[in-house]
């Protein structure tokens, strides 16, 4: 579990976090969730420690993440996995390589092992017979995959997603959302996801937090999200006329 | 405020030098590296440094038999002032303000471009430590292989100075072997290749920094790789003059 206490953060005298306080939780997709510019990305950054808050504390179960020196938190940070919103895939490696980069840098496994392992993680996000491609050869989607592989080669008890569905079709977004969930089931991790597409939300939010202005607007999971009365969460999820449709329709069945 | 702005790039300069020359993770990957930075700044940069050397040697040659005209001073001199003066000065000086441009950008753009794709964020938390990984191979590398190459500019421009003065009319093939075997410091040696270890670690380390702290977009970047360039050579030239005050 990752909890946050009161946390802030300022750029250049502007706070963008104003008092976060809450809780991601283990094996399960825990969703952060709100407009461009809410602070979405600050938190998630926070969280990972590569930023470091103005006031407030990161728990990882009872571990305080901003009291650690720089051995502790490189040992802590061998238990994080991340995708970025933009795979964050090195160029000049190939899938193969990238995927064992973390094997490579912080485990004495044997080539072979380390080749058993990395086949392991591709097959597991459906991605087989790409191990030659650099990643210019392969398309967004799999480049998305490709990333989730190499942040869970080492086991990790932690997984954060910046966005994992941007610029993907809604087809090939589902096809993420459901793999980073059953990743999450499967392997008991806590899952923080960083998005926006109203289909993550509506999927797989377990837990889900509203951030609006730099705080926390709502806090729910997806079954409350259509009987919510929070305003912010209203004008944030149905903001088309069609979506207000669709609500008002699933309200008058129910 | 410039002169506080100054001192913070300053203390961030050597907190980078000092996070990047820490313990490795992994021993076979900075060694893996290492080499194919040799690779990239030895080998890739064997032609412009010999085709500059070729040249320098032969400017020298031409100049100086021009000044030696009509004067009393024996010609052979001109092959004796051809390797001294590469030696000392043209071969460590102008191979590596050409190296600042050619590797020192080439640094500061594919660091830079790290910094902005995400790659040292995700470096990061995979838990390695990106200033050690991304920077100390590369600073190793050209500790190595830049010295090498002007050992090599130095003696390729000698013979660029044979190219010029001997087939172009100027003296002797026996007049030039003669100035280039005369009056040897062996120092002289050992004052270019500190000189060349001096600027290498100038041009890779401040190349580094400029990609490694690089904020913002392509224009950002295009900038940090410019500055990259501006500040090793004007770095390499004072540390010139002072190796020259110091040591001659």
């Amino acid at each position: 579990m990752i909890r946050t206490e009161d946390l802030h953060k300022s750029f250049d005298g502007v706070e963008v976090l104003k008092g976060i306080t809450t809780e991601f939780y283990q094996g399960k997709t825990n969703l952060i969730i709100g407009r461009s510019g809410a602070g979405k990305t600050v938190l998630l950054k926070l969280l990972v420690g590569l930023f470091r808050p103005t006031s407030g504390r990161v728990w990882y179960d009872d571990v305080d993440l901003y009291s650690l020196n720089k051995k502790q938190l490189r040992n802590i940070r061998m238990q994080v996995g991340m995708l970025f919103q933009g795979s964050a895939l090195f160029d000049s490696m190939t899938v193969e390589e990238n995927v064992r980069f973390p094997l490579d840098m912080f485990t004495n496994k044997t080539r072979k092992e380390k080749l058993d392992r990395v086949n392991y993680c591709l097959e597991r996000v459906n991605l087989e017979g790409v191990n030659s491609k650099f990643p210019s050869e392969t398309s967004g989607g799999m480049q998305k995959r490709v990333g989730i592989a190499r942040s869970i080669v080492l086991g990790p008890k932690y997984l954060f997603c910046d966005e994992p569905n941007s610029g993907l079709d809604p087809k090939t977004s589902i096809v993420i959302d459901e793999l980073i969930k059953s990743i999450t089931e499967e392997q008991n991790i806590t899952t923080v996801i960083n998005t926006h597409d109203m289909n993550s939300v509506m999927e797989i939010g377990e837990n889900i937090v509203l951030l609006s202005n730099g705080q926390i607007a709502w806090r729910g999971n997806k079954s409350e999200v259509l009987t919510s009365d929070s305003d912010t969460l209203r004008d944030f999820i149905f903001a088309s006329p069609f979506l207000q449709k669709l609500r008002s329709t699933a309200l008058e069945k129910e | 405020m410039i002169v506080i702005n100054f001192l913070k790039e300053l203390g961030r300069y050597f907190i980078m030098l000092g996070t990047a020359f820490s313990r490795p993770e992994k021993f076979s990957m900075y060694y893996r590296e290492t080499m194919r930075q040799m690779n990239d700044i030895g080998v890739g940069s064997l032609i412009i440094v010999c085709v500059i050397a070729v040249f320098i040697g032969a400017v020298t040659a031409v100049q100086f038999a021009y000044q030696l005209e009509g004067n009393l001073i024996p010609m052979y001199y001109i092959g004796y002032i051809v390797r001294d003066s590469t030696i000392i000065e043209l071969a460590p000086t102008i191979t590596c303000l050409v190296l600042a441009g050619k590797v020192g950008s080439n640094i500061a753009a594919e660091i830079g471009g790290m910094r902005q794709k995400e790659h040292i964020d995700a470096m990061e938390i995979m838990g390695v430590n990106t200033a050690a990984y991304l920077i100390m191979p590369k600073v190793i590398a050209a500790l190595v292989v830049i010295p090498m190459l002007v050992a090599l500019a130095a003696f390729v421009s000698v013979i660029g100075g044979y190219l010029a003065a001997v087939p172009g009319g100027l003296m002797s093939h026996s007049d030039y072997v003669l100035g280039v075997r005369s009056f040897f410091v062996e120092r002289n040696i050992t004052i270019m290749f500190i000189k060349a270890a001096v600027f290498a670690f100038i041009l890779t380390s401040v190349s580094s920094y400029q990609g490694y702290y690089v904020q913002g977009g392509s224009i950002e970047l295009g900038k940090a790789s410019t500055n990259a360039v501006v500040f090793s050579d004007i770095l390499i030239l004072l540390a010139d003059y002072l190796i020259a005050v110091l040591l001659t």
